[in-house]
């Protein structure tokens, strides 16, 4: 089943510069989509489409369609903060707002106005048992987050995300600034979450794309050159330009 | 999703509190610039310049001798104040860069910037006025230098730091010493940056009264020799405008116009040479 | 032999950058030592204890007591912050958050401006023009306003006549505000922006993200700011010398005239005509360097702390 549908997305920086030329695919619900392409393709600038992200700097400008539980995301009309709250993510660096552990989680929670202590600490025990940390920092909610390693600061992250409990969640390179254990802990997570929400992860690992993911889809210089099922993306693409890059020819 | 409009309608109200905030900021400054201007240009005459005080209750005085007055000032406590100042900044940039006396220095001089300047002025007047037994213009020009030293070393020491080390090294590897590389190479490319310091400096110290009360004190009568007490225009202000003659008031006005003047034009074109260095 | 010369050449410039920058330090240390030494025979006579506690200032008797300067110091230095921090954080949250790119640099050169004007205009502006708008229809507002309240209302007793407490608070907080919002915006600008993205990802609102993330962010930076327009506000001499008079004795409401440690010192120092006299007033002198040195190292703690993070 399909959650969002791109239509011909083109996207221009302040300036007139267009970074994303007519993109259009799929992103399957209950699937992990990787968006994988060498520095530059796009990849992080595709995905912060999803959240709107770019609206945050004037200039920004958004063209074609993502179509999201019907209507266009993309439309003036949308509330963004409705928007984000459906469509939750997950940064390259661990982001722990400067508050203790469990205020960072209850904040979105506090801000979709739950204000029942139990409801908020029950959901607060049940999104950090979701991302692997419950057990790690029950002793210590109310130290500040910023005390934390950086694999639990993003698992922190990504289970503030859940809290709010998003139809989607994209990830930005999640792992990228962690250790391999950190990396394999976050990376089962992710495989875990996938029951519950669609999942986009923008990735510069083609082995972490390639164990992952369900879908991947291949950007270069702003277009997207190929989508399908990982599996045949890795094995039997069907372009030669994916091909280089998979086997590592350039990157 | 409710709650949404009403968030979104407090973070709006907010914003809007901030931008009245702004407004407000802005409403001062026209305020004060406005009833300046309006004040002091009544006063502007060539007699306000060319003359010197008349006895009070006369008319046709000027203030030809706080112009100069605090004009020589000015000048000396520049002339002290900039050499000291860039030397050290110099040590802190260079010679003892990232050391913990250099940091020390570096931290103290940032406290001593904002140091209450009536301080300065009881302290020049203990270690200048009293051994000479009277006011004097070098006093004045020493204590506006003491402020001064402060904030021209950390202008400068933040200008040579952003030079980059490389270009030492490049200079160090055909074979020139030290203070030869600083003095060649680093000042010419700190040289936009280490003026704009010196003209803020300058602005800042123009403006100040508090440190000439004890040290270069006041005069009615027009002089060249800074050794005696000399009349600057800051203090020419406090005395008229505590005075009680209409004239007194209006002249403290133009004398107001003046200073105020000199200081944005200094402050804009620091401003100016700023900009223009970074946008290269 | 050449490189010799040059290393002596450098040998001595080294020093000579040395001896300026090792100046600070001594300057310090002098205004120190002077202003003790020089107050010394004040010190002998009444100590610290009586000196600060005592509210006497009569230099025919020779009995002097620092307590109304400071504290007249100290309450118009807090009145001109309280007024200040909300308008400075104001501003700087505008600048830094709100404001359209062009507006940004109108505003900025504005509030840089303001802090440009030397304090004497502030004072003088505020005789002439100021005080007389507060007596006549600030003032009375307030006091019809507040008066009937409980405990508030004796703040606002006795007649409004532009020269007080008020005022002179006022001005100072014109004064301190641009300093206040140009340490705010430096330390708002330190957030990083990947903080401020992830709240805005969770479906904040922008003033739930200035106020949950960016503000606790930037707190230690934010106190270093409000720090050091303490310091300066405590050391603000001709600002206030004209609307505060110089009256030595506790303020009682708002519309009090009073004295602070600098209005003192302006009005008095040049006509100290006995050395005990004098020598009080460089204790007080000493006891406003001490303070406010202080508070300018410990915001200046607060601030190399926020940036080093």
């Amino acid at each position: 089943m399909i959650e969002i549908e791109v239509k011909n997305l083109n996207f221009y920086y302040a300036g007139g510069n267009r970074v994303l030329k007519n993109i259009s695919m799929p992103i399957y619900k209950n699937k992990i989509t990787a968006l994988i392409g060498p520095s530059g393709c796009g990849k992080t600038t595709f995905l912060r489409c999803f959240n709107r992200m770019h609206d945050l700097y004037p200039g920004n400008r958004y063209e074609g369609e993502i179509i999201f539980q019907g209507k266009n995301i993309l439309d003036r009309s949308i509330d963004l903060i409705e928007l984000r709250t459906k469509i939750g993510m997950v940064f390259q660096k661990p982001t722990p707002f400067p508050m203790s552990i469990f205020d960072n989680i209850a904040y979105g929670l506090r801000l979709r106005g739950i204000k029942n202590k139990k409801e908020l600490a029950g959901r607060v025990e049940k999104a950090l048992k979701e991302a692997a940390l419950w057990d790690e920092v029950k002793d210590k909610l109310h130290e500040s987050a910023l005390g934390l390693s950086g694999g639990q600061q993003q698992r922190l992250c990504i289970a503030r995300a859940i809290a709010v409990e998003p139809e989607v969640l994209l990830f930005d390179e999640p792992t990228s600034a962690l250790d391999p254990i950190s990396t394999a802990k976050i990376e089962d997570l992710i495989v875990q979450l996938k029951s519950k929400v669609t999942i986009v992860i923008v990735t510069h690992n083609m082995q972490q794309a390639a164990r992952i993911s369900d879908y991947t889809a291949f950007m270069y210089l702003g277009e997207l050159v190929e989508f399908g099922p990982t599996e045949k993306i890795f094995t039997n693409p069907d372009k030669k330009l994916t091909e280089d890059y998979i086997t590592g020819r350039f990157g | 999703m409710k709650g949404i409009g009403r968030r979104k309608l407090k973070s709006n109200l907010a914003f809007f509190v901030c931008f009245l905030m702004a407004l407000w900021g802005l409403f001062w400054l026209c305020f004060i610039l406005f009833d300046v201007l309006r004040h002091g240009i009544t006063a502007l005459n060539p007699a306000l310049f060319l003359n010197d005080p008349a006895p009070p209750g006369f008319p046709g005085g000027g203030l030809r001798h706080a112009i100069v007055g605090h004009f020589l000032i000015t000048i000396f406590a520049t002339l002290i104040g900039v050499p000291i100042g860039i030397l050290g900044g110099t040590y802190l940039a260079e010679y003892g860069r990232r050391s913990k006396v250099a940091r020390f220095i570096s931290a103290l001089a940032d406290i001593m910037i904002s140091i209450p300047a009536i301080i300065v002025g009881a302290f020049i007047y203990a270690i200048m006025v009293k051994p000479m037994g009277h006011f004097s213009g070098w006093a004045g020009a020493v204590s506006l230098a003491i402020i001064m030293i402060p904030i021209v070393v950390r202008t400068t020491e933040n200008m040579l730091t952003l030079i980059p080390w490389t270009l030492r090294e490049a200079a160090f590897a055909l074979g020139a010493p030290y203070h030869k590389v600083i003095l060649q190479i680093v000042y010419r490319g700190a040289s936009t940056g280490i003026l704009t310091g010196i003209i803020l400096a300058v602005a800042r110290v123009t403006g100040e009264a508090a440190p000439l009360l004890f040290t270069s004190f006041n005069s009615a009568y027009f002089s060249l020799d800074m050794s005696n007490p000399m009349a600057s225009l800051t203090i020419t202000i406090f005395q008229y405008a505590m005075g009680p003659y209409d004239d007194w008031h209006t002249q403290a006005w133009g004398a107001s116009l003046i200073i105020t003047v000199f200081i944005l034009i200094l402050t804009l074109a620091g401003k100016f040479v700023i900009s223009r260095r970074f946008k290269h | 032999m050449r490189s010799a010369r040059g290393n002596i050449a450098n040998f001595f410039f080294l020093c000579l950058t040395a001896i300026s920058a090792f100046l600070v330090i001594a300057i310090a240390l002098g205004i120190f030592l002077v202003l003790f030494k020089e107050s010394y025979p004040a010190i002998e006579k009444f100590g610290v204890i009586k000196f600060l506690l005592s509210s006497k200032w009569d230099p025919v008797k020779g009995v002097f007591g620092a307590a109304p300067s400071l504290v007249g110091t100290l309450i118009t230095s807090f009145l001109a912050i309280l007024i200040a921090i909300p308008v400075a954080l104001g501003i700087a949250i505008f600048i830094t958050e709100i404001a359209p790119e062009n507006l940004k640099g109108i505003i900025s050169i504005a509030v840089e401006l303001l802090a440009a004007i030397p304090s004497i205009i502030y004072g003088m502006w505020g005789l002439f023009t100021l005080a007389p708008i507060m007596a006549k229809y600030i003032e009375p507002a307030l006091k019809k306003l507040f008066s009937p309240i409980p405990v508030i209302g004796l703040l606002f007793q006795g007649t409004p006549l532009g020269i007080d407490l008020l005022t002179a608070s006022v001005i100072l907080s014109i004064m301190i505000v641009p300093f206040t919002a140009s340490v705010a915006r430096d330390a708002f600008n330190l957030t990083p922006s990947v903080l401020k993205e992830s709240a805005y990802a969770i479906g904040a609102t922008r003033w739930e993200v200035v106020k949950d993330v960016v503000f606790p962010y930037c707190k230690l930076g934010i106190m270093g700011g409000v720090g050091l327009s303490l310091g300066r506000a405590l050391g603000e001499t001709m600002a206030v010398a004209f609307v505060l008079g110089n009256i030595n004795r506790f303020p009682h409401s708002l519309f009090d005239a009073t004295t602070t440690v600098t209005v003192k010192l302006a009005n008095e120092f040049t006509e100290a005509d006995t050395d005990l006299h004098l020598a009080s007033l460089f204790y007080l002198a000493l006891f406003l360097f001490v303070m406010s040195f202080v508070i300018l190292a410990l915001a200046k703690i607060f601030i190399l702390r926020a940036k080093e993070r």
